[in-house]
Formats: C-alpha cells, sequence, structure tokens
C-alpha cells in the first residue's frame, strides 16, 4: 500500500510549522506562500484545518495535463511533475479539486506534494503535535472507528 | 546581514508617507534585532524626556531575525516606544501570526513617527505600502476592526490593531493583534491611539532567508528535541497553559491576595488551570512556529455572561481574579475578553481594580463616587468596573490612570502595587528575593518578562535556588536580564528559555544572519541592550531612587500562608546588583562601562 501523510485536525495548534517546513526543505526560505501543505487557522471557531496533496489513484491533474508532465510513480503512488516537460499551462492548477497543485510564477511552472522523495516528509518531521504522520495504514481513521465502537459498546453495556 | 533580515518601512503619519529605508547593519548587529535594535533607534531618535502621548513620541514595530522561521516558537514581535504610564521605555512583546507575516512582505521593524491628522490605518501588500483612512472603524472594538479590515483589504492579511481603550488614552492601553493576542504592558495601545493610528494590515507573499540553511535546521531539530522533553516546555504548558502556575504559586504562598494584603486565596482552585481545563476551555492553541502551545481558547455560553476568545492567562487569573479577591471564573474569563475586546492590559486593570476596593474598604473613596459599593469578592463590580475604565466612564476615568494615580490622587499611593507606576504580575516579591530584585531594577517597571527568577527559585530551571536566599541573587538577576533582552530580540517566546541556553540562541542567531557570536558576545549584547534602556530612562528623569518597592513589601512581613512572615529584603541585594552591572552606588552607568559596550 501506498504511504500518505496522515492528518489527525483535533491535535492540530494552528501553529503553520508544516507551512514553514515545507517551503523551507522545498525552496530555500521560509515562505507558506510557496508550502505545498496549508494549515489554514480559522481564529473564531478555534478550528484548525490542514490539507496536502492526496496522492489520487486515478489524478485528475495527470488526466488534464496536456503534455503528460504529471504521472502517478509506482509503486510508491507519488503523483510526480515532470519539470522538463510542464510548460506552465495551469489546466491541472483547474482540474485538482482540492487546489493542492500550485502554479509558481517565478518558475513558470507547476508544483505540489512530492511526499519529500521517499525521506519523511519535512511537514510530518516537525509538527509539534504529531497532527501529521506519514503511514501506508490510516491510523487516524482507525483511532476515529474505535473511538465511536467503543462508544457504542459503552452503551450497550448501559442497556 | 540586512539581506537575511528584511527593510525598515518609515511612516510619517503627520505627513502621510512612506518610505522604505535599509536598515542599519552596524546598529543590527550589535542590537541584534526586536527589542534591542528598535530601543536603539528610539533612543537616537526620540529625546527621552518628552511626552508620551506627543506627537514627537514614536512608536516602532520590530520582528527579530528568527520571526517567520522554525527556529522554535518565533512568531513573536515588539512594540517599542516611551511608555505613557511608567515614563520609562516601553518594549511589549506578542506572538501570533501577524509578526511572521511582516517579514513575509519584506519587513523587520516599522516605525511610525508624527501623528495622523484623522483616524487612519497602515496597509501592507509586499512593498506597497499606504495609509488609509479609518473614521469608519473609530471606536469598534479590536474583534470587529480586524474582521471590517479583512473584508475591505485582503482576505488573508494579518492585523494588529487598537481598541476603544487604545482611541481614549486608557494609560494601559494595548495593542491586539490576530484577535486574541497581545503586546499588553506598558500602555503602548495609548500611544497608538495618540497618533490616531487605528491598526496594521499586512499581507505578505515572500519568504525569510537564513544565512546558513543546514545549520539552521540541525538547531532547530536540537531544539524542537529540548523544548519536548522539559518539564515545563513540553508538559506543563502544553496541558494547562500559563494557568497550571494558579495552585503552583498559591500553594508556594506567593499569590498576591486583595492588593498584597494576604498572599494564600481561598478561592485559587476555583480560578487555577484545572477548573479552566473543566470549564471554559474549548481547544489548546500554538503562536506561527509554535513548539509549546500554551494559548487557551475558552467560550463562555451563559445568563450572567457571553462571549468567547483566547485566556484568560495566568497573570489575568490573578489580576482579575485573586487580587481582587474574585473566585468567579466566569467573571474574570467575562473581563478577559472585555479587556481584549476593548484593547487594555488586564494585568494593569485588574490590579487597578484591586488598588480601588482597598482604597473603597479603607474609607478613601465613597460609594457615591464610584457609583456602587467596591468590596473585594465582588465579581460584578469588577467587571462592570474594568469596562467603565475603557470608555473612562464615570469613575472608570480613574481607573484608567493606572493604581498609582489613583491611589496618589487619594492621598494614598503607598495603596498602589507598583514599581515606576507598573503594576506587578502575580507574584509576591517577598516570596521569592530574586523576583524582588527583578522588579526594582527592571527597565519597565514591576514586570515578570525582564527577569523571570521564578524559574530558579520556584520551578527549578535550569537549576533550583533557595526562593529565601539573597546572596547571588544580583548575579541571577543580571544574567537572566541579559539574556532575556537577548530572547525579545531575536523574536523568540521568552517560554523556550525554560528548556533552552545561551548556546542555543547563539547557534539560532548565527545561522540565521551569517554573523559569528559567541555565548559571551551574545550575553553582552543583552547587557548593551540593557544598559540602553537605562540610561534613557535616566535621560526620560526616571531616578534610580526608583529602583525600589512599595512599603508594603519592604516593611509589612506576609500575613498568611508557608510564607509568613517574610519581606523583600531589597537592601541586602541592591548594592551588589548595581556593582554586578557596573554602575555606580547611585545606579549610575559608569563612563568605563558604557565606553565597554560601545554606548558612550
Amino acid at each position: 500500500m501506498q504511504k500518505l501523510i496522515r492528518i489527525e485536525p483535533s491535535k492540530c495548534i494552528g501553529c503553520k510549522t508544516c507551512e514553514m517546513a515545507c517551503s523551507f526543505k522545498h525552496t530555500g526560505e521560509f515562505a507558506p506562500s510557496r508550502a505545498r501543505i496549508v494549515n489554514e487557522v480559522f481564529i473564531d471557531e478555534a478550528k484548525f484545518i490542514t490539507v496536502t496533496c492526496m496522492q489520487c489513484d486515478e489524478p485528475w491533474c495527470e488526466k488534464s495535463c496536456p503534455k503528460g508532465a504529471i504521472s502517478k510513480e509506482m509503486p510508491s503512488g507519488v503523483v510526480l511533475v515532470d519539470e522538463g516537460r510542464c510548460v506552465g499551462c495551469r489546466t491541472c492548477v483547474s482540474a485538482c479539486p482540492f487546489g493542492m497543485i500550485k502554479y509558481v510564477p517565478v518558475l513558470g511552472k507547476v508544483e505540489k506534494c512530492n511526499l519529500c522523495g521517499g525521506d519523511t516528509p519535512e511537514c510530518v518531521v516537525f509538527c509539534p503535535t504529531q497532527c501529521l504522520t506519514i503511514d501506508e495504514e490510516d491510523k487516524p481513521l482507525r483511532q476515529k472507528v474505535l473511538r465511536f465502537v467503543n462508544a457504542m459498546k459503552d452503551g450497550q453495556m448501559e442497556a | 546581514m540586512s539581506g537575511c533580515y528584511g527593510k525598515l518601512l518609515r511612516v510619517d503619519l503627520t505627513a502621510g508617507t512612506c518610505k522604505i529605508e535599509a536598515l542599519n547593519d552596524k546598529w543590527a548587529k550589535e542590537f541584534i534585532g526586536g527589542r534591542g535594535l528598535a530601543s536603539k533607534y528610539l533612543a537616537e531618535e526620540v529625546a527621552a524626556d518628552i511626552d508620551a502621548l506627543s506627537p514627537k513620541n514614536k512608536l516602532i514595530m520590530a520582528t527579530g531575525p528568527l520571526t517567520g522561521t522554525y527556529g522554535a516558537a518565533n512568531g513573536r514581535y515588539m512594540v517599542v516606544t516611551k511608555s505613557p504610564l511608567t515614563g520609562t521605555i516601553a518594549s511589549s512583546n506578542s506572538g501570533g501570526y501577524f509578526p511572521c507575516e511582516l517579514r513575509y512582505a519584506g519587513f523587520s521593524m516599522i516605525i511610525f513617527e508624527g501623528k495622523a491628522e484623522h483616524p487612519c490605518y497602515l496597509q501592507i501588500y509586499n512593498d506597497r505600502v499606504e495609509l488609509v483612512g479609518a473614521v469608519h472603524l473609530w471606536g469598534k472594538p479590536t474583534q470587529e476592526t480586524e474582521d471590517a479590515i479583512l473584508a475591505e483589504f485582503h482576505g488573508d492579511a494579518k492585523v494588529a490593531c487598537i481598541g476603544p481603550a487604545g482611541e481614549n488614552q486608557v494609560l494601559f492601553a494595548n495593542i491586539m493583534n490576530d484577535k486574541h493576542r497581545a503586546s499588553g504592558r506598558s500602555g503602548v495601545g495609548a500611544v497608538m491611539g495618540s497618533k490616531n493610528l487605528k491598526a496594521v494590515a499586512v499581507r505578505g507573499t515572500g519568504g525569510v532567508k537564513v544565512a546558513k540553511p543546514a545549520a539552521f535546521r540541525e538547531t532547530a531539530i536540537e531544539t524542537y528535541g529540548m523544548l519536548k522533553e522539559n518539564p515545563v516546555s513540553g508538559e506543563g504548558l502544553p496541558a494547562l497553559g500559563t494557568p497550571v502556575l494558579v495552585n503552583v504559586i498559591n500553594q508556594f504562598g506567593a499569590l498576591p491576595t486583595r492588593n498584597f494584603q494576604e498572599d494564600t486565596f481561598a478561592g485559587a482552585e476555583a480560578i487555577s488551570g484545572e477548573a479552566l481545563a473543566a470549564t471554559y476551555l474549548k481547544r489548546n492553541k500554538g503562536c506561527m512556529g509554535c513548539v509549546i502551545g500554551c494559548g487557551r481558547v475558552t467560550s463562555l455560553s451563559g445568563a450572567r455572561f457571553s462571549g468567547s476568545g483566547e485566556g484568560p492567562e495566568y497573570e489575568t487569573l490573578w489580576s482579575l481574579g485573586a487580587t481582587c479577591g474574585v473566585d468567579d471564573l466566569a467573571a474574570i474569563t467575562k473581563a478577559n475578553y472585555i479587556c481584549n475586546e476593548y484593547g487594555m492590559d488586564t494585568i494593569t486593570a485588574g490590579a487597578t481594580v484591586a488598588c480601588a476596593m482597598e482604597l473603597y474598604e479603607k474609607g478613601l473613596i465613597n460609594e457615591a463616587e464610584i457609583g456602587m459599593s467596591l468590596n473585594f469578592g465582588d465579581a460584578d463590580a469588577m467587571v462592570k468596573l474594568v469596562e467603565m475604565a475603557a470608555k473612562k466612564e464615570g469613575f472608570g476615568a480613574k481607573i484608567a490612570l493606572g493604581s498609582y494615580r489613583l491611589a496618589e490622587s487619594y492621598g494614598a499611593p503607598e495603596l498602589s502595587m507598583t514599581v515606576k507606576k507598573q503594576e506587578f504580575p502575580a507574584y509576591d516579591g517577598r516570596g521569592m528575593q530574586g523576583m524582588a530584585l527583578n522588579y526594582a531594577t527592571s527597565n519597565r517597571g514591576a514586570c515578570h518578562v525582564r527577569g523571570y527568577l521564578v524559574s530558579p527559585e520556584i520551578l527549578g530551571l535550569p537549576e533550583k535556588i533557595d526562593p529565601q536566599a539573597t546572596d547571588g541573587k544580583a548575579t541571577w538577576a543580571k544574567i537572566f536580564q541579559d539574556f532575556t533582552a537577548v530572547v525579545d530580540s531575536v523574536g523568540v517566546c521568552l517560554f523556550t528559555t525554560f528548556a533552552l541556553g545561551v548556546p542555543q540562541f547563539a547557534k539560532f542567531y548565527s545561522a540565521a544572519t551569517g554573523v559569528e557570536l559567541t555565548d559571551e558576545g551574545l550575553l553582552e549584547a543583552g547587557d548593551r541592550i540593557y544598559n540602553l534602556e537605562r540610561v534613557f530612562n535616566l535621560a526620560a528623569g526616571i531616578d534610580p531612587s526608583q529602583d525600589t518597592l512599595p512599603k508594603r513589601l519592604l516593611e509589612d512581613p506576609i500575613s498568611d500562608g508557608p510564607l509568613k512572615g517574610e519581606v523583600a529584603k531589597l537592601d541586602q541585594m541592591l548594592p551588589e546588583y548595581y556593582e554586578q552591572r557596573g554602575w555606580s552606588v547611585k545606579g549610575i552607568p559608569s563612563k568605563k562601562k558604557l565606553q565597554e559596550l560601545g554606548l558612550a
């Protein structure tokens, strides 16, 4: 199975360290505007939502690219942009429903999360609360299921 | 170095012009950034004896060279100006997203000078900078102001602004950023209000470079581990936030109660971090780049009080709680929201209400004058009076002057628990002698974040020392004050210092700027900053005779609890402190000392 960045929003403290770590690794600058992961802070609601590329099984960005510059590499399953082929037409930017592929004017090309090319992703390394993990299994999802089934179990015990 | 540390934005509010300048590279090396560098600019450009609320004063917002990076909890900036409350130099720190955004727009620092004819605010979109009208925002509370600016300027902008208290020039008005974070102390918001400047909104899409990326990352990894493993930064603060201290300091017997008449509070448990976590806490929150996450997002819903926001912090639970004799957590939380919405320092607000309560109970103010009775423990009166102070309504206009001017006007200045007219925070110096010395010698009056000797004296970090001993405290105070000046200048949160020491900051600073600095060199820069502030204060007419404490701390022993009988033994420490600083027996920095530091 493919490894993915797993996100557990309840652990997030809205520090945006993931954005800083990502941009520093890939651009050499701390520049959240260039990050390939987004930590959105809703101050009023006290909710923090983090999103990054889902590395889709059938990526819309790949399907939409007229130059064949985007491919899903196997067996890692990472969706990659071939910089040599990308002409910066931004069709993929329109196609991605999550807004997770981004046109970079200074490069004239698009950028997206490449899971740091096999290293532990830098956002995961620096996440201070383990809100972000990299794993084949969706352990946060399993935790949610366990919370729910335990509630069911406790309810049945009472009845 | 300035290549790594952004540009200076100079805003002349009188002329309505904005100018982008290069930073003074020599000063940046000598004074690091943030608090140090901004203090240097203020000292060079502003005569120390001016009226703090006149157009001659300047207001400086300064990030540090680490702000906006992941170099350990670095979402901080410092507001530096001359304080209208104390008459000293003021530097007031806050964290959040605004400080980082300023750097992503390419700026390390903004200097505001003069006074705008009409209310205005500053819009920054990278290097496009413009002063725009704010008549429509004047009078609005801080959160509504931020929402209005996000709607009309840019949805992703970060905002720092004043509320009605700043506009009304309440002497302890603050500047709020990112809705809930405060540059709290010394009345920096009143200076902003006096300039008719409502807000600063910034959107930055650029980045922050560091001189040595690999070394910088390595230091970040090292410090993340240290912060996580430390019992305060890794456990206590993430678990309960600063309110973790309520029970700790109360059990120790140094939680000033009813305006320092007692030192243990029967209602402490009810206003503790544990109580907050069990009631109004919604979630933990960090500033940008934070490893700790001490922020507490809370909400109140009930018939008496409602609202939401961040806090109360430990100091606030004390100032609006214990020292007013109030054990009603909902009322404290509500008054905290009011302070944030109106833009006011919670510490001075609560401590001044406590002073008024004592004046009332001693018969020096009557009920008719206040418009209500004002006994210790009256939660509703406390909440009401805080709001009246922000609006300068009725008796609130006297609260708005702070406790020294209030108590003095009733002929009882000794009932004001202040140093240099600024109110103490939530630790009684009679119970920890190093803190007493730090309070007396802090360059911005009574303050816990200029030399937090609570750390060694109570928490045992970096090592446990005897709180009641006076030997050696002069050395501790000097080192803590100098180190704190460094931390405030690089742009990092003071809470990292529970785990990190001078070597980590030296490594971070060198990697970020490319300027090699030894541990000794870094502490010397702290010493330089401290002396610069001291020289400014002397020129402002703050006589060294003010390096003292209220009579209650020096002469009246603690009346209850485990520390019963203790007083602050300042005279046993102050001469040694002056000597360690290289100052004369009268507290004046010697010419030789100033020459060594490059200040003369």
